[in-house]
């Protein structure tokens, strides 16, 4: 995605250069006086895009390049050592053919990563559509879907740490809803798997992130023509089918861009899974995070490499299926 | 970070003469404040202390400000970060506060200055449990793991090897120092509980705990293998790869039929999952329990019959810190055995280095209490005030001969640590 943009940065310039050639031929100036407009505007036009340029470079291209290198590094206990060398890569995939058929860690890991991954995004997208339809559809005034759509920043207004902490004392062995449902008759002993279990990192994984899907979504629904729905209901759509055939359509770029927000936030955590999964359950970056305290710089960084890999695959075959350039 | 440092101090400094004396009173003034000409008074008297919040207590650095004009400027991060910080910018702080463990990778790594031991005046008093491993009594502690006497003296001053044997030059300066056990609630557990192997009993499914820090969760699952008869370890603290596989086995299989409901990582974790009965019992802090008693929740740091895993930690210097500031940094380290710390850390259920100082600056009962095992005669306050015991009872594990004459290992890093990390995290994938 980012690469993307910067080569579209990249090209502005190149694009400006053709009209001047018209003004050339158009104006009959002298080729000196034209090599110079040319020069001082395509200048400018690089000029412009210097500051993007720099940004990309320094703070996403740069540390991307000394990830992937000091991911062939050697290391010892406490330092890095400048050596070609593979072992980061090697030792992450240990046992993978060894111990079949079963998993080696790596892939047991990256199972569960991509199963929570899958998980939180289909019910984000589920909800953050519902939220969005409702916010662009049923709202009428501009007033209200201003004033609601605040409201669903108010989460926000605290800390990620905070909003996951807080669903400890609800769902805890002697936790609020297990009060609730003991007290109710319900249950007779207390319900285990509601905290420090795959439920409860989905749970809040949710909670943290369905706003990332609301957002992009309702800003590709505010921006569907009202007529395009009255002529499906004239032409006699019911409902559903003017859901299914015309504003989720409609609605793609919207979604594809939400998607990949979520989809990139939880690939990466770690620190969700392991405080709601009690450092029970594995993730791509936990591994990262245990090899990183290790001093193991160059292993953490191959596992790095790794996981940026398998999110940009996931991403490519995101924007294969919608073309958001286009779209947009 | 030092230009950062100058620059709100002269600003104090500034801000509180501004009235008296305006900006030409500014030399004179903090120069008869401090008795110093006006150039040595421009650089003020700052450490960068760089830690655990754990040991980094505001009552420590005013009480220090108060006794010798140092100020103190913690530096805060987990013990993990620490050690990265000291590898990657050892120029980012002064002091150190590290356990001896971590020297075995900050040592190699050059950034770490040997100590002068004839400039720590109470070096000599330092008690033996760190010079030569055994009490005050003669009775040897056990030294399996990273015992601090093992990487306490350098060859040289610039030597990167540890001497066996005593030398002038020390790698770190003990301040403080524990011996972990299990944490339990009798409340829920009602009965008694004596050995390691309880951790990983099916009796308490669901409701064990252990450490989420490889380095030391494995040395505490490794006391358990121990506790059961399946294995015993030349060396706990530093395991052969056959060893490391045995114990993470003990561990997944534990842990697939849900032995474990939470891995902890730090001190709050590990008090909120015991004060909700999340857990029953785990691997336990000693502040951490007594955090959880003074919510009024039963809960007992139990002495077991295979005895603790301890740690110790102090001060480091880093090899960029030299002259007028090299002086300071040695200042403090004596202000810091000079008693009264001392005194702050034992009534935290911790133990100081030099026990002399330390006993000049507690009451008799206090001492009893915390070093004698003997019971409190009146109640027993912690540094900040708070009613941590009645009078009457008695500190758990007993006296101090009891808890550190019984330490079966000391936290560690293994030759194999590599190894043991990838199997670690086999172990949380499992």
């Amino acid at each position: 995605m980012l690469s993307r943009d910067l080569a579209r940065s990249a090209q502005v310039p190149l694009q400006l250069k053709v009209p001047l050639r018209f003004d050339k031929s158009r104006f009959g100036l002298t080729e000196i006086g034209c090599s110079m407009v040319q020069d001082r505007k395509s200048f400018v036009a690089w000029l412009q895009s210097v500051p993007m340029m720099l940004v990309f470079a320094l703070f996403f291209l740069l540390p991307m390049l000394l990830v992937t290198i000091v991911s062939a590094w050697d290391y010892n206990e406490y330092e890095m050592i400048p050596a070609f060398s593979l072992r980061g890569y090697s030792d992450t995939f240990e046992g993978c053919i060894a111990d079949l058929p079963d998993l080696c860690t790596i892939l047991k890991t990256y199972l569960n990563t991509l199963k929570l991954c899958f998980l939180t995004w289909s019910l984000t997208l589920l909800i953050g559509f519902t939220v969005a339809y409702f916010l662009a559809f049923h709202v009428r005034s501009k007033t209200w879907q201003i004033v609601l759509t605040l409201l669903c920043t108010i989460p926000f207004w605290t800390s990620n740490v905070i909003r996951m902490i807080a669903w400890i004392p609800l769902l805890g062995r002697n936790g609020l809803v297990n009060k609730g449902l003991l007290g109710a008759g319900l249950v007779q002993q207390p319900v285990e798997w509601l905290l420090y279990s795959e439920f409860s990192v989905v749970l809040a994984l949710v909670h943290l992130f369905t706003f990332f899907m609301v957002v992009p979504i309702f800003n590709s629904l505010i921006r569907i023509d009202k007529r395009l729905i009255e002529a499906a209901y004239d032409a006699g759509a019911s409902g559903w089918q003017t859901l299914v055939n015309v504003v989720i359509p409609l609605a793609k770029p919207g979604i594809v861009i939400g998607s990949i927000f979520v989809i990139t936030i939880v690939m990466g955590d770690f620190v969700t899974i392991g405080v709601m999964g009690g450092g029970q359950i594995a993730s791509a970056g936990k591994i990262i995070e245990t090899r990183l305290n290790a001093l193991q710089f160059p292993a953490a960084a191959a596992n790095a490499v790794i996981l940026l890999g398998v999110t940009i695959m996931i991403i490519a075959a995101l924007t294969r299926v919608v073309d958001i350039r286009k779209e947009l | 970070m030092s230009n950062r440092s100058k620059s709100t101090n002269t600003f104090n400094r500034r801000t509180l003469l501004k009235g008296a004396a305006g900006a030409v009173g500014l030399a004179a003034g903090s120069g008869a404040i401090t008795g110093f000409p006006y150039v040595r008074a421009a650089e003020p008297k700052v450490l960068r202390y760089l830690g655990t919040a754990v040991n980094e207590g505001d009552e420590i650095s005013k009480k220090c400000l108060e006794d010798t004009g140092i100020k103190i400027e913690y530096i805060t991060a987990t013990t993990d970060d620490v050690t990265k910080r000291v590898i990657t910018q050892p120029n980012s702080f002064d002091v150190l506060d590290t356990e001896y463990f971590s020297l075995k990778k900050l040592v190699p790594s050059g950034n770490i200055l040997a100590l002068d031991a004839k400039k720590i005046k109470e070096f000599d008093n330092i008690t033996p449990v760190f010079t030569k491993g055994q009490l005050p009594s003669g009775k040897k502690v056990g030294d399996q793991g990273t015992a601090p006497w093992k990487v306490l003296y350098l060859e040289g001053a610039n030597s990167k090897t540890f001497s066996p044997t005593p030398t002038e030059f020390v790698t770190l300066i003990p301040t403080v120092y524990n011996a972990d056990t299990l944490g339990i609630r009798p409340d829920i557990i009602k009965r008694p509980i004596e050995s390691w192997a309880e951790l990983l009993n099916p009796e308490f499914k669901g409701k064990a705990s252990i450490l989420n820090i490889p380095s030391i969760g494995i040395m505490d699952a490794a006391m358990v293998v121990e506790a059961t008869g399946q294995h015993k370890y030349a060396d706990k603290g530093n395991m052969t790869k056959a060893e490391i596989d045995l114990t993470i086995k003990a561990l997944i299989e534990a842990k697939k039929t849900g032995q474990f409901r939470a891995f902890w990582k730090d001190f709050n974790e590990s008090v909120n999952l015991m004060a909700s009965g999340e857990t029953v019992i785990q691997s336990m802090w000693s502040p951490a329990v007594t955090k959880v008693r003074s919510m009024g929740i039963p809960c007992i740091f139990q002495p077991l019959k295979e005895g603790y895993r301890s740690w110790a930690s102090g001060f480091c210097v880093s090899k960029a810190v030299s002259g007028p500031k090299l002086d300071l940094a040695y200042e403090f380290v004596n202000w810091f055995l000079s008693g009264w710390a001392g005194a702050y850390l034992n009534r935290q259920g911790y133990y100081s280095a030099v026990l002399s100082t330390a006993k000049a600056n507690m009451t008799a009962d206090e001492w009893g209490y915390w070093m004698e095992g003997k019971p409190a005669v009146a109640d027993i306050k912690g540094p900040d005030g708070t009613v941590l015991e009645k009078a009457g009872a008695k500190r758990d594990g007993g006296s101090y001969e009891d808890r550190m004459g019984a330490v079966a290992c000391w936290n560690s890093v293994m030759d194999e640590n590599d190894y043991m990390v990838r199997k670690w995290n086999e172990f949380i994938a499992a």
